[in-house]
């Protein structure tokens, strides 16, 4: 059966290369959440950082899915991004996204810095992220950028997980 | 970049006690950074494990080496250790 993939409009989006923009929004970890800068986790090592559909939609759930089954957590700081509140990324982290902390963003103001918004057709006043990857160096140079052209797109994990092991 | 500020206080969002302690830190225009922990009790190991206790607001003061929780104790910390001669 065909089924019909939405294509997304051109995203004017940090490539391999460009110095990802910072920003500071609450981290969310199993414990706790506080204000946390992309720089400031750069500065410990190279970072994943997963742009993705609000929590509980199944994009999100499927990404968190493979990148736990993957085990990347354990080979890269992996974080989320996405405009679920920090009480949703709590429940989502008791379920899955094993080791990783998740970015609170419900303003949506991340995707605009980083060109990946979506406006959500049937959901008034609602902008979220399109899905994304950006493996990112200890100075936010982005060493592998994937941002989805479609709707529903999902990553190209096994080109994901090369770049991780080059780092 | 990353500079810390010494003081960290957890709380809860909404929490009145823990807006009373924030209202002292701001008072004194101490720097400080704040982790929010969820409304149910059994939710707060990393509070229980500073503190002691998973009762917020609890602060960890680095410049004395000191946690304590209970918004009235903090407090009357704050105002013996920042509060100078006022």
């Amino acid at each position: 059966m065909e089924f019909d993939v939405v294509e997304l409009p051109d995203a004017d989006h940090p490539e391999v290369g460009d110095t990802a923009p910072d920003f500071t929004r609450p981290l969310v970890n199993e414990e706790f959440w506080e204000d946390r800068s992309l720089s400031s986790l750069t500065a410990e090592g190279p970072v994943l950082l997963v742009a993705h559909p609000m929590d509980g939609a199944f994009p999100a759930t499927y990404v968190w899915n493979e990148i736990d089954d993957r085990g990347w957590a354990d080979d890269v700081d992996v974080v989320g991004l996405s405009i679920s509140t920090p009480y949703e990324h709590a429940s989502l982290l008791d379920e899955r996204a094993d080791g990783a902390r998740l970015f609170a963003d419900p303003g949506a103001g991340v995707a605009e810095q980083y060109g990946i918004e979506h406006d959500l057709d049937g959901m008034a006043g609602i902008t979220e992220h399109r899905p994304a990857m950006f493996l990112l160096d200890g100075d936010r140079t982005v060493e592998y950028a994937w941002v989805a052209s479609e709707w529903p797109e999902f990553p190209e994990y096994d080109a994901v997980e090369a770049a991780i092991e080059s780092l | 970049m990353s500079d810390e500020p010494p003081i960290t206080l957890y709380r809860l969002q909404a929490c009145p006690f823990c807006e009373r302690v924030v209202r002292k830190l701001d008072e004194y225009g101490l720097d400080y950074r704040s982790r929010f922990v969820e409304p149910m009790h059994s939710d707060r190991n990393v509070v229980k494990r500073i503190s002691g206790k998973r009762s917020v607001p609890a602060i960890v003061d680095e410049n004395t080496g000191l946690t304590m929780s209970e918004s009235g104790n903090i407090v009357e910390y704050l105002e013996k250790t920042y509060g100078g001669e006022a």
